[in-house]
């Protein structure tokens, strides 16, 4: 048991409040003050979790944050996996992001399918000082030519395009007239926007709703007969299959899901989701934008659902069947039933091991807040978590919806913070990235990257669930975590040894 | 339901039953997919030499490029030195990438700070970022030295590192007397290996040239130690530690300048070390007085070296030399600089090798492989290709110049069993794919992504290079020196013999030749 559960909820929260205060100190006084507004305790009942969020990071802190561009290509450009995404500008950004979130999808890569190449312009010196229009024209040129099964080009601008004064809206309006109105998505990501990857998200949404909405041709009809049970998931990025074991349930119970955004989508299913009854929102971070817009244009409404861990999958599937009639709700009730045995023995495997272990997040988009009922159904506890890239309605939906009294809150948490929160609260259990992983392990500490799964996953649904417990489980319970210290060595003078 | 708790299937099995199969297949529908003749047409066109005429005629795109930007080689070059913070002023999400590069390929901790420079920063400059910045860096991670580079964004915009690191003394961000040397690292120039030659030239020059007009320039007093450069390199571990190891053995004096051996590999026992062993800021400085620098890899230092020349060393870079006849003239090479004999001991480990060599080569000769990867990289390990008697016959390097063909053809040209080779500089994988589908080769050398061409060609992989992401550990086992080519030959007949065997384990088809014995 680690200490934080052995401490009532007045102690935590006296013991967080200092742990604030003492992390504070190292700063020069200007930082101190303005990152003491990212950090607090969480009080029960209040309506967010009282820290400011979407604000620039402080330079030299080490933020685990990324930029804009990594927003729009590496979040909700990149899975479309019969576009091509061109990496504009120097090669890096390209290089980085070059299939490394696991977007899973099913084509056949390089003819119809291009999620796993990297496409950049490669811009060298020559195309800062002239300009790169000229070179853009000439590279969708080229890939007109060698790709020609690609059903559309989004052109994904690093910092250079916005600086340099390119203008990639008239390259790209004018090839996608001289090839017949193809569809050419300029995109203005460049990563000096905005503080994260947030603002990325929102133009990387406003250019769908722009360029693709803005460009549908005729009366709109789909190329498939309408159903009063259409819906499209929206923010599920198929990390590790997490769309495709979502997508089952969706259709066990009856509903008919004529879109994926983004993960293993298409551009003819961005088209048609204008013609869903209900969009159905997932990362409501990186996609809220376009679900409003949506609603507002076409009529659509939208609901989140959260499907991590069996208490939030079944009231999710409750709450989208709440949308539709009483087949749609019956085939919810059976969905749940039939997984039932499924769960209960995931359960009984499981819970027995991870019984009161606690863990400490740090993640983007949903899951500082999604993941919590998962692991409450594990009998774990979240004691402390925080968001990348979050705003206030997401700190809002946190302390309204998940997070206990006196749980730890630290919003674009650095690597000095988040080392000290945990080298204090000992948790069982880290779920961050892979800029943190190797840190939290070197220090003993178990850890899964809550990014990537730790290249495992799917972990949505009911199946993926099943893997989720796997995976705390063999991070928490691995015997290595108690082989940490030699044993011609005090146990006393390791640091942040996991507490039995 | 394929998933059950005793037997708990992830997604390499979960979806292939029929419940999954079943919903992907409807989906298609909603995909309006192309029709599959047509899939099938160009997908065999892009196999033909028409399609590889076309491919080499690109001008503008690139696709699947193997290489990276300066700035990733600066973050490299810079951990090697004792307690030092890398410092990239521009946007903060390159940072955030080069981390995450880094700790994908080491499975290793990776820290590096930005200055996080926005829209305001992009119309004003980013002085005040470099001000804030320095100091946040300085007081939270206790750092000896912060070496500073750049992204893409500073340098469009034109900032000037030398005057805001001199601005940013004159406030107070760090001590005057604070080590903060700098490099301007513009993505859009070079590659990563050029990051590397920038990053390190502009620590050395901050040590031996005055600290930018703070200090006194240091006079050169020559004595008998040599200074090693390693390059960017994602075997810097295991190579690193095998280089010490050797000039110990021949009791050469010496300075492995940038050694990040030990930051890459700290271990797991309850403490994050968040600086390790590096190259000292006083070993750095005193490197001026070495005989010598060697570079172990000559594309990845040509500034450094040139501004070692002027301070009056000799100078001497290899090819990431990986093999017998490499490793000779590199041993060679050190004793006649350090006037040293070659101990007994590495005249037995040569015997070892060239006993490997001995017992195995008949699988390796005359085998033809394709190699891609960093300049220095593909002319090393074409070299020991060439030694083994195997035919390396596509050598493509995405950062590689014309400097680099003419020196690579010429290796080729030189041994019976490179005629009909040929050097690709600046292609990308892409290329290599038309390559490999127009003149197969019965192997392929290259990093992680080289997996992409093995699935869509059926060239059997071997993954030396960087990033190797989807292997673990490989970093740690040198490929320098008598032993490193030892690893290296293994590594090449093991995918040899998976590949006899795989194309041999047919239940009475084939598998009269799936020896016991090989």
């Amino acid at each position: 048991m680690s200490l934080a559960t052995t401490q009532s909820t007045a102690e935590t929260r006296a013991r967080n409040k200092e742990l604030i205060e003492e992390v504070l100190k190292v700063y020069p006084e200007k930082t101190a003050k303005r990152r003491a507004k990212h950090l607090n305790v969480h009080q029960a009942g209040k309506s967010d979790c009282g820290v400011k969020s979407n604000i620039k990071s402080i330079p030299g802190v080490m933020t685990i944050r990324g930029c804009a561009y990594a927003g729009s290509k590496g979040v909700v450009w990149g899975p479309i996996k019969d576009m091509v995404h061109i990496s504009h500008g120097p090669v890096g950004c390209g290089q980085y992001s070059w299939g490394s979130r696991r977007n899973y999808y099913v084509g056949t890569t390089g003819i119809d399918s291009f999620v796993t190449l990297q496409f950049t312009s490669d811009f060298q010196e020559k195309d800062i000082v002239f300009g790169g229009d000229k070179k853009l024209d000439k590279v969708l040129d080229e890939i007109q030519e060698l790709f020609p099964l690609n059903n559309g080009i989004t052109i994904q601008s690093e910092c250079p395009i916005g600086l340099i004064g390119d203008d990639i809206e008239a390259v790209s309006r004018a090839k996608s007239k001289e090839y017949g109105g193809k569809t050419i998505v300029p995109v203005r990501c460049e990563g000096f926007r905005g503080v994260s990857q947030s603002l990325g998200h929102h133009i990387a949404n406003d250019a769908v709703r722009d360029w693709i909405f803005g460009h549908l041709e005729g009366d709109g009809k789909p190329k498939f007969d309408p159903t009063p049970y259409d819906v499209a998931i929206i923010g599920d990025y198929n990390i590790g299959g997490d769309a495709w074991s979502s997508r089952i349930l969706l259709e066990e119970m009856g509903l008919r899901v004529i879109a994926q955004w983004s993960g293993d989508g298409s551009l003819a299913e961005l088209e048609a989701t204008p013609k869903a009854k209900l969009n159905i929102l997932h990362c409501y971070r990186s996609m809220n934008y376009i679900s409003r817009h949506m609603e507002e244009k076409f009529g659509i409404p939208w609901c989140e659902y959260n499907f991590f861990g069996p208490s939030k999958i079944a009231e999710s599937l409750r709450r989208i069947a709440g949308y539709f009639d009483d087949k749609i709700k019956e085939g919810a009730e059976r969905v749940i039933e039939k997984y039932e045995p499924l769960v209960n023995a995931v359960i009984a495997k499981y819970r027995p091991r991870l019984e009161g272990k606690t863990v400490m997040l740090y993640v983007g988009g949903l899951r500082p807040r999604h993941v919590i009922g998962a692991y409450e159904d594990l009998g774990m506890e979240v004691i402390g978590t925080g968001y990348e890239f979050g705003h206030n309605d997401d700190y809002q939906r946190t302390a309204q919806h998940y997070v206990k009294d006196s749980t730890l809150i630290y919003d674009d948490v650095n690597g000095y913070e988040f080392e000290r929160f945990v080298e204090k609260l000992q948790p069982d259990l880290v779920g961050s990235g892979i800029k943190e992983k190797y840190v939290f392990q070197k220090m003993g500490v178990p850890f899964r990257q809550m990014h990537s799964w730790d290249y495992s996953g799917p972990y949505h649904g009911y199946d993926g669930f099943a893997i989720f417990a796997r995976d705390m489980d063999m991070a928490v319970n691995s015997p290595v975590w108690k082989k940490t210290t030699a044993p011609w060595k005090e146990a006393s003078s390791v640091k942040l040894q996991a507490a039995e | 339901m394929a998933q059950s708790a005793e037997r708990v299937l992830d997604h390499v099995e979960l979806f292939r039953g029929p419940e999954y199969q079943q919903m992907l297949a409807k989906k298609k529908i909603f995909e309006n997919p192309r029709d599959p003749a047509e899939v099938e047409r160009i997908k065999e066109w892009t196999k033909t030499a028409e399609y590889r005429e076309k491919n080499f005629a690109r001008e503008a795109l690139a696709v699947n490029p193997a290489k990276a930007c300066q700035p990733l080689g600066a973050v490299f070059a810079s951990v090697g030195f004792e307690r030092t913070l890398p410092f990239v002023h521009g946007s903060q999400g390159c940072v955030a990438y080069y981390r995450s590069h880094l700790s994908r390929h080491f499975k290793e901790p990776s820290s590096c700070v930005s200055s996080s420079m926005t829209e305001d920063a992009a119309v004003f400059g980013g002085l005040n970022n470099m001000i804030d910045g320095l100091a946040n860096s300085y007081n939270m991670y206790k750092p000896k030295m912060i070496a500073v580079s750049t992204t893409c964004m500073a340098e469009v915009i034109g900032d000037d590192l030398n005057a805001f690191i001199k601005t940013s003394k004159e406030k107070g961000s760090v001590p005057a007397e604070f080590d903060v040397p700098f490099a301007h690292t513009p993505a859009f120039v070079g590659s990563h290996v050029t990051g590397y030659d920038n990053a390190l030239k502009g620590i050395l020059e901050h040590f031996w040239d005055g600290k930018s007009g703070t200090a006194p320039k240091l006079e050169r007093k020559p004595n008998g130690a040599i200074n090693i450069i390693g390059g960017f390199d994602g075997y810097t571990v295991g190579n690193l530690r095998e280089i010490k190891r050797i000039l110990e053995l021949m009791d050469i004096d010496h300075t492995v300048l940038a050694d990040n051996s030990e930051v890459f590999d700290t271990p797991t026992d309850g403490e994050f070390r968040m600086y390790d062993g590096g190259t000292t800021l006083e070993d750095a400085a005193n490197a001026i007085h070495a005989k010598a620098t060697i570079s172990m890899q000559q594309w990845c230092t040509e500034k450094t070296l040139t501004f070692v020349a002027e301070h009056g060393q000799d100078v001497v870079s290899f090819n990431y030399p990986v093999g017998l006849s490499a490793t000779d003239d590199f041993i060679v090479a050190l004793s006649r600089i350090s006037s040293k004999e070659i101990p007994e001991q590495l005249a037995r480990e040569r015997g070892r090798l060239v006993d490997a060599i001995a017992d195995s080569s008949a699988h390796v000769h005359g085998k033809k492989f394709a190699i891609y990867g960093d300049p220095d990289v593909c002319y090393g390990l074409a070299a020991f290709l060439l030694e083994l008697g195997a035919e390396p016959t596509h050598v493509l390097s995405t950062n590689g110049n014309k400097a680099w063909q003419e020196k690579m053809q010429a290796l080729l040209a030189s041994s019976p069993f490179g005629q009909g080779c040929q050097a690709y500089p600046g292609r990308d994988l892409w290329h290599m794919r038309s390559l490999l589908f127009t003149e197969p080769v019965d192997f392929l050398i290259g990093n992680t992504y080289g997996k992409y061409l093995e699935r869509d060609t059926g060239t059997p992989l071997i993954r030396i290079g960087f990033p190797i992401f989807d292997r673990h550990h490989h970093h740690r086992s040198p490929v320098w020196g008598y032993q490193g080519g030892l690893n290296v030959l293994v590594k090449i007949l093991d995918k040899i013999f998976d590949e006899i065997d795989k194309k041999t384990n047919v239940l009475g088809k084939t598998d009269y030749s799936f020896d016991i014995i090989r």
